[in-house]
């Protein structure tokens, strides 16, 4: 068998796996949280044919990605890559962790009548949930704010900010976002801490550490993806009258 | 004190098994978990039924032998003791008590409260030494080892090889034994020659006696009874990292083909 | 009538064990995998002997009752393992460990053994280091040591209160690595029944798989046991549950001589016994003593607890009687003077059997968290048990019986009087007189197993050819049958009482007739209950199940059967020894300070044990000790 399809075989690999693409996919979520939080960093002003406009600052950073790398690389080039990655990373994540569990569960076949557990934390416990759900919200959350297919209040592609206040003025789509969020923060305290421990880099010393960071950054996370939602629901973020999208182009 | 114990009763690897209830009179609180067993066989003794199997030998603490689950955590509610170790003055009068053996696939069911935990030996067997003849051998302070580095060895090495580990985790998986040794022989320098056809090999075995994964629940190091710590197991997944990615390639067995 | 060749070695003692490698006949490399070599028992001795004997090619098969190799009773070892380095600088020498060895045992070993014992001692640590041992280390990564009672140097060293286990996990790592490289066969969960001995030599075992319950023939050019020792027979020892004679005993019928059955240590601090109920005894580390000060209230009716007794109203018996060695005097010194004090009716604790072990001193004086760390397990194993905090209250202790140094008798080779058969460790009777020292029997098993077996068997099995019975061999059939017979007689008694309740009765027995101290009247009153309770055994025992599962009643019941055999020729062996020596405290021979009075005219022998049939009794053969090296001394640990 050769190397790497043996380290694949082994259930080390595979989790190595796990915690690489896992990692990806928390920076992932890490730079998408900064980047949502442009929507309170206001707009710019632009004057064009003598009109002014108040162009968001998130719709010009959405704008930025799609163009990111040019001129050295084609328009949207950057964005598919990193999509590429990304969704890669999220197959192989599965994969391995669905072929971890199967494995597992052959592993321990008969429960016991009485069970108890003194460590494991819900978060732990709870990792396939909270994952199966995240991955249910990907799909939902792509075609709802990436294609516009699923249409929760008006949707225009690239009006970034119109499209989230539209959506997140309705109660129950800012609850359920907020809801979702929740879990993202249950996997990601337990997925964190471990993929530290996975890779190898705990060590009494640093312990401490890490779990206070998986905490930290968990919490963080969804603290700031959920600010977005509330502070349209709660009007906190005002309406931005339109504006015509070439201005993006020429800024 | 009185108590109501339930308790796994199988007669052989293939039958099919079934808790039993009995209860049990004059227990007293300076009885080992075990002693209130050995009563518990002679009444059933006296009653001409056939005594619960339950493994056991040193009741110190120290040899491994005892295993069983009891109120759903491995070696008892106390922590940080072994059955034998553990005395019913951690129960209450009155209480129902359930007794169940170390459930995992690669632990079959021998009888009662009896398990078969040979793939620890062969884990160990798989590279869990360090190759040696008998004979002379160095003088020992020509290679000092410095003491936070031989205590953090002991520490792993304490491991019993009891199995409370896979019975407590979710995924019976037998990380913290097989870390606990791939530890002790990694941290000292007499272990170094070896280390990484070591951990690739006892990984290999662990992975083919079909034990679960980790997931980091940490439910081994909770309930282990000697306390052993799952960094061992952040050690072993970076030294079977190393040896997987970094190290050249070079099986145990290429070694000993000499 | 035995005729008893030792194969001792002359001329000096410091060349002997060297010129007799030199004489031994080897067998060649080539050989080796043709030789088949069974080792009973994975102990210190047994892993030790089949690792080192597999690594030089012959092909080894191991047994073992438990269900891992790693499980044998040398694992619950606390203290530590002797070794003549010198590192402390304090004028150790193998002489003086070779004294200090044959001084403790009261001069009842034979010398040229424990010189050798004590020559080896350093390779076992430099061999066990080389395993990857984690022995304590002090700042600059060298080894540390302490001392241990008995001896005036540091010489033990230690891995915390685990040294036992971490030296057992380090021969059992080295035994699996020879069944990896499939030189061993590994047998667990399987029990020896019996011994095929064939024109005078061992030819093979009867196992019997504990789980299945099938009988099994291994023919083999050798055996060797190592079976450990055979405490149990007072039912409450610090042995382990499992720990058994009866591969001894069926050696013995089958006509290996038994060497000094009554040399039994009582182990002065273990916990005491709490109830009717107790299964077994727990020792504490002897190296509390370095640190606790063993005392009981002066006055009969002391109602205070420990801490509210005054200094003056305290009696520091060891320090008081024994101003030199104090805390530290040997084991069957400080076991001996606290029943002494409890039969003079100033025992502590619930059943008045027990005496406290005190380190406010020690803590005083270094303070809480060096004492705690420097006991810590022991500490915590004492608190589990009593519940109890030993830095709050006194531990109290109480002696237990711990170790015999009794066992088969073999020659300087470790071959017993049946060709073939070995013995090494505590199953045999070399190296420890009527008496062992602390941290000694570790490094017995050692030296047996990695240094002396190996090479000696080599002697005897070049002698033959190899394979030459197979089990095909009718005396195999005749051994299977008759313990076929012998198990469907037990299940078949069908009486009322448990095998548990009869090792109950005979370890009262035992420890009340044969126990600390023994007195001629006391050891025939023995004998006169023993063969009754063999009758009522015979007659009422009750076996629950069948032979062919896991029985573990069954498996009870054998041990048991031989240990009332066993108990009763220790009764006959302490009653032959008129006199007292070491550990064997004959009443009617004591000084007036309550020492041992050892009649070494009479007595300077071994005695030696052969089995003349069911309900005869054993043969007495003497082999005279000769003290040449170290003359005969009496032994003062008073100044």
């Amino acid at each position: 068998m050769n190397r790497l399809a043996k380290f694949y075989a082994s259930s080390i690999g595979k989790k190595f796996i796990a915690a690489i693409t896992g990692l990806i996919l928390f920076g992932f979520v890490a730079g998408h949280v900064a980047g949502n939080l442009k929507v309170f960093t206001g707009t710019d002003s632009i004057t064009a044919e003598g009109e002014t406009f108040a162009v968001p600052h998130i719709d010009q950073y959405g704008h930025f990605l799609r163009k990111a790398g040019e001129p050295f690389l084609p328009a949207m080039a950057f964005l598919w890559t990193s999509r590429l990655v990304l969704l890669a990373s999220v197959i192989l994540h599965m994969t391995v962790v669905i072929q971890l569990s199967l494995k597992s569960a052959e592993a321990r076949p008969v429960e016991y009548v009485r069970s108890k557990k003194k460590a494991s934390s819900w978060s732990a416990r709870y990792m396939m949930f909270s994952g199966s759900v995240i991955l249910a919200f990907i799909i939902f959350h792509i075609l709802h704010f990436t294609t516009g297919t699923i249409k929760l209040g008006q949707f225009e592609h690239g009006a970034i900010y119109k499209n989230l206040r539209n959506s997140f003025s309705l109660w129950y789509v800012s609850l359920g976002y907020v809801l979702v969020m929740g879990l993202l923060t249950s996997h990601l305290f337990h997925g964190v801490w471990s993929l530290f421990q996975t890779l190898g880099f705990d060590s009494p010393d640093r312990n401490k550490a890490i779990r206070m960071f998986a905490m930290v950054a968990s919490i963080g996370i969804t603290v700031g993806f959920a600010l977005v939602p509330l502070a349209f629901l709660f009007g906190v973020l005002q309406e931005v009258p339109d504006y015509p999208h070439h201005l993006l182009e020429n800024h | 004190m009185k108590i109501k114990i339930h308790v796994w009763r199988q007669q052989s690897p293939k039958t099919k098994g079934a808790m039993e209830t009995h209860e049990l009179d004059g227990v007293t609180s300076d009885m080992s978990f075990l002693e209130m067993l050995d009563t518990l066989n002679e009444q059933l003794n006296d009653q001409g039924k056939d005594p619960v199997a339950f493994d056991h030998d040193c009741r110190e603490g120290v040899c491994g032998s005892c295993s069983m689950v009891i109120d759903g955590q491995a070696h008892g509610p106390k922590g940080s003791t072994t059955t034998c170790q553990l005395y019913m003055r951690s129960f209450e009068d009155g209480a129902e008590i359930y007794v169940e053996p170390f459930r995992a696939a690669a632990f079959p069911i021998l009888r009662d409260l009896v398990v078969d935990r040979s793939a620890f030996d062969r884990i160990i067997e798989a590279g869990g030494y360090i190759s040696n003849h008998s004979g002379p051998k160095p003088e020992p302070n020509s290679i000092p080892i410095e003491p936070e580095i031989q205590e953090t060895a002991l520490d792993a090495a304490s491991c019993i090889g009891c199995g409370a580990c896979v019975a407590a985790c979710p995924n019976g998986s037998a990380m913290l034994f097989t870390s606990a040794k791939v530890s002790h022989l990694g941290l000292l320098p007499q272990g170094q020659t070896e280390r990484y056809e070591r951990v690739e090999a006892m990984v290999n075995q662990m992975e083919s006696e079909g034990f679960g994964s980790c997931r980091n629940y940490a439910e081994c190091e909770a309930q282990c009874p000697k306390g052993i710590s799952i960094a061992f197991i952040g050690r072993l997944n970076s030294d079977y990292l190393k040896s997987q990615l970094v190290e050249a390639d070079n099986p145990r067995g290429k070694m000993h083909a000499q | 009538m035995f005729t008893l060749d030792s194969k001792l070695p002359g001329g000096p003692i410091q060349e002997a064990w060297t010129n007799h490698k030199n004489n031994l006949r080897l067998v060649g490399p080539n050989n080796r995998p043709k030789y088949k070599v069974l080792v009973v028992g994975t102990g210190l001795a047994g892993a030790s002997a089949a690792a080192s004997m597999a690594a030089m090619g012959y092909q080894v098969e191991s047994f073992c009752f438990q269900d891992s190799a790693r499980r044998a009773h040398s694992i619950a070892a606390q203290g530590g393992i002797n070794a003549s380095k010198n590192y402390r600088n304090d004028g150790d020498s193998t002489w003086r460990l070779f004294t200090d060895t044959q001084k403790g045992g009261d001069f009842r070993a034979r010398e040229q053994n424990v010189y050798r014992l004590a020559e080896l001692s350093t390779a076992i640590i430099d061999q066990c280091v080389a395993q990857g041992v984690p022995f304590a280390r002090e700042y600059g990564g060298k080894l540390a040591n302490r001392s241990f009672g008995g001896v005036l140097v540091e010489r033990t060293f230690y891995c915390r209160g685990e040294t036992g286990q971490q030296l057992l996990l380090g021969a059992y790592s080295a035994l699996q690595e020879q069944v990896a490289q499939k030189r061993i066969k590994m047998h667990t969960r399987t029990e020896v029944m019996d011994f095929i001995v064939v024109d005078g030599k061992v030819r093979g075992l009867i196992t019997r798989n504990m789980i299945t319950g099938e009988l099994k023939r291994h023919a083999a050019d050798a055996v060797v046991l190592a079976t450990g020792g055979y405490g149990n027979v007072f039912y409450l020892s610090t042995n382990a549950k499992g720990s058994n004679v009866n591969a001894l005993m069926r050696a013995y019928k089958r006509g290996a001589g038994f060497a000094n059955p009554c040399f039994t240590q009582i182990h002065p601090t273990s916990i005491p016994q709490s109830g009717e109920y107790q299964s077994k005894l727990t020792l504490m580390s002897e190296s509390l003593r370095n640190d606790g000060r063993i005392w009981v209230p002066r006055n009969k009716d002391e109602t205070r607890t420990p801490a509210d007794i005054p200094e003056a109203d305290r009696y520091y018996y060891l320090e008081e009687r024994y101003p030199r060695f104090g805390n530290l005097v040997p084991r069957d010194v400080a076991a001996r003077n606290a029943k002494d004090v409890c039969d003079q009716g100033l025992g502590v604790g619930p059943t008045g059997y027990g005496v406290y072990l005190d380190f406010a001193r020690a803590i005083e004086q270094k303070g809480v968290s060096a004492v705690k760390s420097k006991y810590e397990n022991l500490f915590e194993m004492y608190q589990r048990i009593t519940d109890d905090d030993p830095v709050k209250t006194p531990m109290r202790i109480y002696p237990a019986v711990h170790y015999t140094m009794g066992g088969l008798w073999v020659d300087y080779n470790l071959m017993t009087t049946i060709p073939g058969l070995y013995a090494a460790g505590e199953a045999n009777f070399a190296d420890h007189g009527a008496n062992r020292l602390g941290a000694s029997s570790l490094m017995q098993c050692l030296a047996d197993g990695y240094f002396v077996v190996p090479v000696t068997i080599g002697d005897y099995l070049s002698r033959n050819e190899p394979g030459e019975i197979t089990t095909e061999h009718e005396g195999f059939e005749a051994a299977e049958t008759e313990v076929r017979d012998n198990l469907n007689r037990l299940i078949s008694i069908n009486g009322q009482r448990s095998s548990q309740s009869f090792h109950r009765e005979l370890g009262k027995i035992m420890w009340e007739h044969c126990g600390i101290a023994r007195s001629k009247e006391s050891l025939e009153e023995g004998l006169r209950k023993i063969p009754k309770l063999r009758e009522e055994f015979n007659q009422n025992l009750r076996v629950t199940g069948e032979t062919d599962h896991l029985n573990q009643s069954l498996e009870h019941a054998g041990r048991v059967a031989d240990f009332i055999d066993f108990g009763e020729l220790m009764c006959q062996d302490a009653l032959i020894r008129d006199e007292s020596c070491g550990c064997h405290l004959r009443e009617e021979y004591q000084t007036e300070e309550n020492e041992a009075k050892r009649n070494d005219d009479d007595f300077s022998f071994v005695s030696v044990f052969e089995y003349k049939g069911e309900g005869v009794a054993p043969e007495l053969t003497k082999e005279p000790l000769e003290f040449k090296a170290f003359p005969l001394a009496t032994r003062n640990y008073k100044s």
